[in-house]
């Protein structure tokens, strides 16, 4: 077995150290009447050609979104990820290495996320940021829950317009607990929230650009939060747009979380991806997960240091503001390694080609009489079918058009959705991309 | 004036029926250096027993439980920039919070210096 | 108060540093990315592309982005010089107890890269990601198989949200038979801290049951605190000590006579697959992390993958999604129907790890799983055997499992602290073990090899600790006390990091204000 050192006789004069007849010796403590006593349905060990030729297998049975036009964006998003961030990712000192907990022999990692979080408030215009969540929809049940510590208060209001998959995540961890409201879905943009809020109101949470594309005022939404004591939680599941669209921070919202799979992470199917939350800094003692600070060593030299710790589950235990054990570490290096890449400039240009695309995109949707509902987005948006999406949808995959999201296939069970899709373009989409998407369209409508 | 010690380490110094709060020099040097004191509100009413503040050092937080019952009339703002006051001067500078005390006989059941000195022994 | 008896790191005295190891071009200081990067600086080529009527609604970015770029060059250079202040498995033993360094396969990574796999959607429609979905089954099966249980829900990210999907799926169990009124959960000293946080997010009042000398549960212990208001327990099997829980079998029994419901952490399963089936034992639900036990890389701290078996009592609680199959076709049941626990996160978890975990048993077996599972806890007892007359042993009743622990009585009256001797294995050339974890001894040392190491190195890290206790034994004080000496910095202060949080990059001049 070649990831197993020893040789029979390394195991042998091993148990004869240890003064054991063999290993077995070792499972005493196992009651007998389970140890070893079943034979399970699964292979023995395999040469690595053998695994190779097995998930090989498997991965050809999916359409790749680069096999073909690719329309598919709804939280999750289609981008280039430049070769050095993956090679760089790779290394044995990224990939192989535990959480920084002995700082001295740990600098890279704890360095990286110093300037991630820098990176992370900048993007966003908030003081402070961690060192990442699991993702943007965990990362958005832990600002509500932080919200609801910071004010005292329970109320939470979700705007239509949040992701579906968003909202579900925030209903199970507020499960069994009063005072959450969920707006019905807001396609068009439409949405009633402001009136909503009250003195019991601990937040509201928007999402801009929200799931069906549309940009929201963040100003408005925030004036109106703060004047009855509330917060505004700023949700971006496409972290792209804030290269061109301006910063939730600088418009007033409090807590900012966001998916940042689009800087430097691939589809992979829904995950491992990076939540982003950043917060005014006067909140950071009721922020979740790892923080990372700068400080000296004996010698003075600069170093840095996980911080903060006192509010995390291995010392508060169940007094910590989150039981959050890990952060996405080595998807927050491709993030910031992407984002230092692209730079300022880089990454308007990339926002700025982004929203380029999906302008084309929908004039060309428009042009051939389908109804796009935004007035305002950024790369994405919403079409009204004069049919059911889903089978619509499935005859495109079948000729290898993968033409966007059903809106139904998150919010089943509701008629008015049922002939809505989401559609992305992103750098990556091409003018032959957007003809056969409109093709294929007129061809099933027709 | 007198000072009287909790089994926990917190003492409660009386000044007619004003307790000032805080921790012992023998727990702020078990604790380390503290990095953040987390205050009582001022207008709180405390039963004796219950957990007032939070002291935290680099690698744990260590709730406070008020001593006496009362009402908190006073926290030591100085801790918030400070914190390390604790350590330098616990029985004096670092004091945490201020309580008017609603039940004195309650001190009865607390340690005196002597007691307390034993008690750490 | 309470008193928390966990370590206290804080700066010793500067002396005077020793000369440095090796040349000083191999381990360079360096610079921060706001100070090198440039805002004209970019390692992506793009078209600049100017837009005549941008349907922003005027939203459009004012305030500049004052994001430095790194040309590709630059990049290079940072992120390597960066990575090579680090410790890594690939470069040495990372004895972390409770954390299971083991090597991480590079086959993984090659098969995580496929563009079957990388560069799929979680919501393009299910015909077009048949392979995917199977990859999932086949983890589930082979999670399903080594374990005897019933279910198994993939989505959750990491093992701390595996036991909230765990202690979630109680729950929703609970009430669904009407006994929502149960409001305690039992937890041990000895568990990881995810385990009481875990209990208490979810409204559960913790109670904390004693072990015994030998450092694990007696049933009688579990009995006396079992009543109708109890929930679950939540046990570590193997527990945090090292050690297998000798009755746990009894103890299932007792807490399912109650009522109750077994949530076992499964964080240590490494050291019993494929030799012992958790369902066996009458656990209801375990977590286990894809990132231990799998060898799903670390990191730096994540991504983990934290999926959770199930019994069949707790099966229809699972969330969504899951995987569905009819006939040749699979499908998503991706929305909670009656008695789910609902959606713990968007989409379908972490593919990735995923197909990182399952080339990995498929390269093992399940003899290669049983043998890496036993090679574990020969070198854990291997490294007891040759460090315990001059390292303490709290806990010697039965051999440990895949890890072992000392505390830090050796150590009496030298002035030198479990602290000051890790920073010393430092110096030595070795990421030190876990320290403070478990609580239940004083001055924890928790050392944990894997199966991966080779005798040799276990030798040649047994030649180094016994040195190191000797010397400390010796009264050396000074080689502990300012450890470590040859690392990239000294020790670092993290009471300064504390108490003046500086938590992103300031220029000097914002810096002074």
């Amino acid at each position: 077995m070649r990831y197993l050192p020893h040789s029979a006789a390394d195991r042998e004069h091993m148990l004869g150290v240890i003064g054991a007849g063999s290993i077995d010796e070792l499972f005493a403590p196992v009651p007998r009447s389970v140890l070893g006593t079943f034979s399970p349905d699964l292979p023995d060990h395999q040469p690595e050609f053998g695994v190779e030729a097995h998930m090989r297998a498997l991965a050809g049975r999916n359409h790749a979104a680069g096999d073909g036009p690719f329309f598919i964006g709804a939280g999750a998003y289609r981008h280039h990820v430049p070769a050095t961030v993956d090679h760089l990712i790779q290394r044995s000192e990224w990939l192989t290495a535990y959480t920084p907990y002995q700082p001295e022999i740990s600098q890279g990692t704890l360095q990286m996320l110093f300037e991630f979080q820098t990176q992370v408030a900048r993007l966003t215009g908030m003081e402070v940021a961690n060192a990442s969540m699991y993702d943007g929809s965990t990362a958005t049940a832990e600002a509500v829950l932080m919200a609801r510590r910071i004010t005292r208060k329970n109320k939470v209001i979700l705007s239509g317009g949040l992701h579906p998959h968003y909202r579900d995540t925030v209903v199970t961890y507020l499960s069994g607990e009063e005072g959450l409201q969920c707006l019905s879905p807001s396609p068009e943009g439409q949405g009633d929230i402001v009136d909503r809020i009250d003195d019991q109101t601990a937040a509201i949470v928007i999402q801009t650009p929200d799931f069906y594309g549309h940009l929201r005022n963040v100003s408005a939404l925030a004036d109106a939060a703060h004047e009855k004591g509330a917060l505004l939680i700023v949700v971006v599941t496409e972290i792209v747009s804030l290269g061109l669209l301006e910063a939730p921070g600088a418009l007033g919202a409090d807590i900012v979380v966001a998916e940042g799979q689009s800087i430097g992470n691939p589809l992979t199917f829904g995950g491992p991806y990076v939540g982003l939350l950043a917060c005014r800094e006067k909140f950071v003692r009721q922020m979740p997960g790892r923080l990372c600070g700068e400080t000296v060593d004996a010698e003075g030299q600069r170093g840095f240091v996980l911080t903060l710790s006192t509010r995390e589950q291995h010392i508060r235990r169940e007094k910590a503001t989150s039981n959050i054990c890990t952060n996405s570490g080595l998807c927050a290096l491709a993030f910031s390694i992407h984002l230092s890449l692209l730079g300022e400039k880089g990454l308007t240009r990339l926002a700025r080609l982004n929203h380029s695309r999906a302008t084309a995109l929908a004039d060309a949707l428009a042009g051939a009489g389908i109804e796009v509902l935004n007035r305002t987005f950024f790369n994405e948006m919403t079409v009204r079918l004069p049919q059911p999406a889903v089978p619509v949808v499935e005859a495109l995959a079948a000729k290898g058009i993968l033409a966007g999201v059903p809106v139904s296939r998150l919010e089943p069970g509701k008629p008015e959705v049922e002939n809505l899709l989401v559609l992305a373009a992103t750098e990556l989409t091409t003018d032959a991309d957007i003809a056969a998407l409109v093709d294929g369209l007129k061809g099933e409508l027709a | 004036m007198t000072t009287r010690y909790t089994t926990d380490h917190e003492y409660v110094r009386v000044e007619g029926k004003i307790g000032t709060i805080g921790i012992s020099d023998y727990a702020q040097a078990q604790l380390g250096d503290i990095v953040f004191v987390e205050l009582p509100a001022v207008g709180a009413s405390l039963k004796k027993g219950d957990e007032a503040a939070v002291v935290e050092s680099v690698k744990a937080a260590s709730e406070i439980y008020s001593p006496v019952s009362g009402t908190v009339t006073e926290v030591n703002e100085a801790l918030t920039d400070n914190p390390g006051l604790i350590n330098s001067d616990p029985a004096d500078g670092g004091w945490i919070f201020r309580v008017e005390m609603s039940d004195a006989a309650e001190l009865d059941g607390l340690m005196d210096e002597a007691a307390y000195t034993d008690h750490t022994a | 108060m309470s008193m928390n008896a966990q370590g206290r790191p804080t700066a010793p005295a500067p002396e005077t540093r020793p000369a440095a190891s090796g040349p000083a071009a191999l381990l360079p200081a360096e610079p921060l990315l706001f100070e090198i990067g440039d805002h004209d600086h970019s390692g992506v080529d793009l078209p600049d592309v100017e837009i005549s009527d941008d349907r922003l609604g005027g939203l459009r970015r004012k305030a500049p982005l004052d994001l430095p770029g790194l040309t590709e060059p630059e990049a290079m250079r940072h992120y390597v010089r960066l990575s090579r202040r680090n410790y890594s498995i690939d470069s040495g033993m990372y004895p972390l107890g409770s954390c299971t360094m083991k090597h991480n396969p590079r086959l993984n990574e090659k098969m995580a890269r496929l563009p079957g796999f990388a560069d799929i959607h979680p919501l393009q429609p299910v015909s077009t990601v048949q392979g995917a979905l199977m990859a999932m089954e086949q983890l589930s099966h082979w999670l399903m198989e080594l374990t005897n249980t019933a279910a198994v829900a993939l989505s959750p990210k990491a093992g701390a949200h595996g036991e909230l999907c765990g202690m979630m799926a109680i729950k929703a169990a609970h009430e669904a038979r009407g006994q929502g009124h149960r409001r305690i959960v039992l937890v041990p000293e000895s568990a990881h801290g995810t385990n009481p946080a875990t209990a208490a997010f979810l409204g559960y009042a913790v109670r904390s049951i004693d072990a015994n000398e030998n450092g694990t549960v007696d049933v009688a212990a579990v009995k006396a605190a079992l009543s109708d208001d109890v929930a679950a327990i939540m046990l570590t099997n193997p527990n945090t000590c090292g050690l297998f829980e000798s009755q746990i079998i009894e103890i299932a029994a007792a807490v399912h006579e109650a009522g109750a419901y077994f949530y076992c952490d499964g964080a240590n399963f490494n050291a019993i697959m494929g030799v012992v089936r958790p369902g066996d034992l009458g656990i209801d639900a375990m977590h286990i992390n894809l990132h231990k036990t799998f060898s799903t890389p670390h990191g730096g701290g994540g991504p983990g993958s934290g999926p959770v078996v199930l019994s069949e009592a707790l099966a229809p609680h699972a969330p969504v999604p899951f995987v569905t199959r009819d006939g040749d076709s699979l499908g998503l049941a991706e929305h909670a129907g009656e008695g789910s626990l609902g959606r713990l996160t968007a989409f379908h978890g972490q593919m990735g790890m995923y197909i990182r975990a399952l080339t990995y048993m498929l390269s093992h077996g399940a003899d290669g799983l049983a043998q890496a599972a036993r090679d574990a806890v020969l070198n854990a007892n291997y490294l007891k055997a040759r460090l315990d007359d001059l390292f303490t042993v709290p806990f010697d009743g039965q051999p440990v499992m895949h890890e072992v622990l000392f505390d830090d009585s050796f150590l009496k009256g030298s002035g030198i602290s479990t602290l000051d001797f890790a920073k010393a294995m430092i110096d030595e050339g070795y990421h030190p073990m876990t320290m403070y974890f478990p609580l239940v001894v004083q001055g924890a040392m928790l050392i944990e090899p894997t199966e991966s190491e080779s005798l040799q190195t276990l030798d040649a890290f047994v030649e180094t600790m016994r040195e190191l206790a000797e010397d400390a034994k010796a009264g050396n004080v000074g080689r502990f006390a300012q450890a470590p000496m040859r690392a990239p910095l000294r020790r670092l202060d993290e009471t300064r990091a504390a108490r003046q949080p500086r938590l992103k990059y300031q220029p000097l001049a914002a810096a002074a204000e």
